[in-house]
């Protein structure tokens, strides 16, 4: 379970995230959607720690993630994120690539990671690529081997930050299939994301962000049929 | 008015021991750049940092290095640190002179390395569970060491042609020193500077040789 109790954060004197409240519950699907630089992807880098916060807390299975006494490098093992630009390690061939944290990280032998990256890599139809350089690919074949990538380090829970809008439009519904795939998984998975049908479709509730505050959440019938907010209105009749 | 008459058998009799002497050569200039290297990568980190504690020391040692001659350098490590009662032996006060004048070129070639990887790669290697100094080790450096390749072997080419500077030191085991002995004893000086020259230019052309070769098979991406 990861809990957002009233998370504040400024970047200098900008207030990014004023008081965030947000539950999501193992096997939740929950889509977050808003305008440009309402605060998403920094919610999500939150989350794993990457940034810090200013006030409130964050708990992962319970574990506070900006305590000082939390090893934020194990927990971001059952954290995985995938962001907008792919950053695939470009110095490494598709499998290396996927097996790198799996042996560095959790210390596995070559045979047992590679096992597990071919199964995540099969997964996402990257299987014949595992000896091509991610310079090779397409940017969505390097999308999905950032998902493959994060998911070999088994994690409980998925953040995806906009994973298809550096996209070419073609490429975009064999990553957002990925993403379906995952959620009927069961993966606990919090998604940025700009495809309003994905949200429509995929997820159990729809986050809307407005300037740094969530101003609406709730099942993608509400939100998409009969938004309460004014300005979950006005989003949606933008993007549409 | 030209009364030299060249005496090449003689210089060629020599070239067994300006072998030996190209041997030393190679050594230093390998060491020096395996040790240089690893404080330039050091320094590049430091000159990065936030504290100026690191900053400043590094940014020191990387302006006196550049702009300050390799012969001073490597006079310094002789005589300066003598007059501390700092005997260093010619040998090691050469190693020491070219390695320090490395590690501040070198440093440079790696900030400029360093910049031009983006930060969202750590940031991709932090998501994974790694260190900071993990995900520098892992993600960072190889691509930083290909960036800097092609500039890091001029230097090693600069490096072997810097050893030559240990003659005023007193080096008398290296390609330039082994040569001045036998200059001294023979006076073929045109003949054995030729030839001591011929084998710096094939040294320093079959090192740019392997370091295409092995940027060839290094970098596959
Ligand atoms: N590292 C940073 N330093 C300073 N300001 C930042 C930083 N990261 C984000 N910001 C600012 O914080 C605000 C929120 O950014 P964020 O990236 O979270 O928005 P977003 O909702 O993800 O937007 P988008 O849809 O464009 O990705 C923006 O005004 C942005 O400029
Ligand atoms: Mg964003």
């Amino acid at each position: 379970m990861i809990e957002i109790e009233n998370v504040h954060k400024s970047f200098g004197a900008l207030e990014v995230l004023k008081g965030i409240n947000l539950t999501v519950d193992k096997g939740e699907v929950v889509s977050v959607i808003g305008g440009s630089g309402s605060g998403k992807s920094t919610l999500l880098t939150c989350i794993n720690g990457l940034e810090p916060i200013n006030s409130g807390r964050i708990l992962v299975d319970g574990i506070e993630v900006h305590a000082k006494t939390t090893d934020l490098n194990k927990l971001r093992r059952k954290i995985g994120i995938v962001f907008q630009q792919f950053n695939a390690f470009p110095h490494l061939t598709v499998l290396e690539n996927v097996t790198l944290a799996p042996r560095k990280v959790k210390g596995l032998s070559r045979q047992e990671a590679e096992e597990i990256a071919v199964k995540h890599l099969t997964h996402v139809g990257l299987a014949e690529k595992l000896n091509v350089y991610p310079g090779r690919l397409s940017g969505g074949q390097q999308q999905r081997m950032a998902i493959a990538r994060a998911l070999a380090m088994s994690p409980d829970y998925m953040l995806f930050d906009e994973v298809t809008s550096a996209l070419d439009p073609q490429l975009v519904g064999e990553v957002l299939d990925t993403l379906k795939m995952l959620a009927d998984e069961g993966m606990t998975m919090i998604c940025v994301t700009h495809e309003m049908s994905f949200a429509r479709d995929v997820s159990n509730r729809v986050a809307f962000f407005h300037k740094g505050v969530m101003a609406e959440i709730g099942p993608p019938e509400q939100i998409f049929g009969n938004a309460q907010h004014e300005e979950t209105r006005k989003f949606l009749s933008s993007v549409r | 008015m030209f009364e030299y008459t060249f005496q090449w058998r003689q210089a060629f009799r020599a070239l067994p021991q300006m072998l030996d002497g190209a041997l030393v050569t190679m050594q230093i200039a390998v060491l020096s750049m395996v040790i240089g290297v690893t404080i330039a990568v050091l320094l590049a980190v430091a000159r990065n940092a936030h504290s100026p504690w690191l900053r400043w020391p590094a940014t020191a040692w990387v302006e006196v290095a550049r702009n300050t001659p390799a012969l001073f350098q490597i006079y310094m490590a002789h005589f300066g640190l003598g007059s501390f009662g700092i005997y260093l032996s010619p040998y090691v006060a050469l190693l020491a002179g070219i390695t320090f004048n490395n590690a501040g070129y070198l440093c440079e070639t790696f900030r400029g390395a360093l910049r031009a990887i983006p930060a969202t790669q750590v940031r991709a290697g932090r998501s994974l569970g790694m260190g900071q100094v993990m995900a520098f080790r892992l993600i960072v450096l190889p691509q930083m060491f290909r960036i800097a390749f092609l500039p890091t072997t001029n230097q090693m080419v600069w490096a072997i042609l810097m050893t030559s500077l240990g003659v005023t030191v007193g080096m008398s085991t290296d390609l330039t020193g082994v040569t001045q002995d036998l200059n001294a004893r023979t006076f073929r000086t045109f003949e054995l500077f030729a030839l001591a020259g011929a084998l710096y230019y094939c040294i320093a052309k079959a090192v740019m040789f392997a370091a295409r070769l092995a940027a060839w098979r290094l970098f596959r991406y």
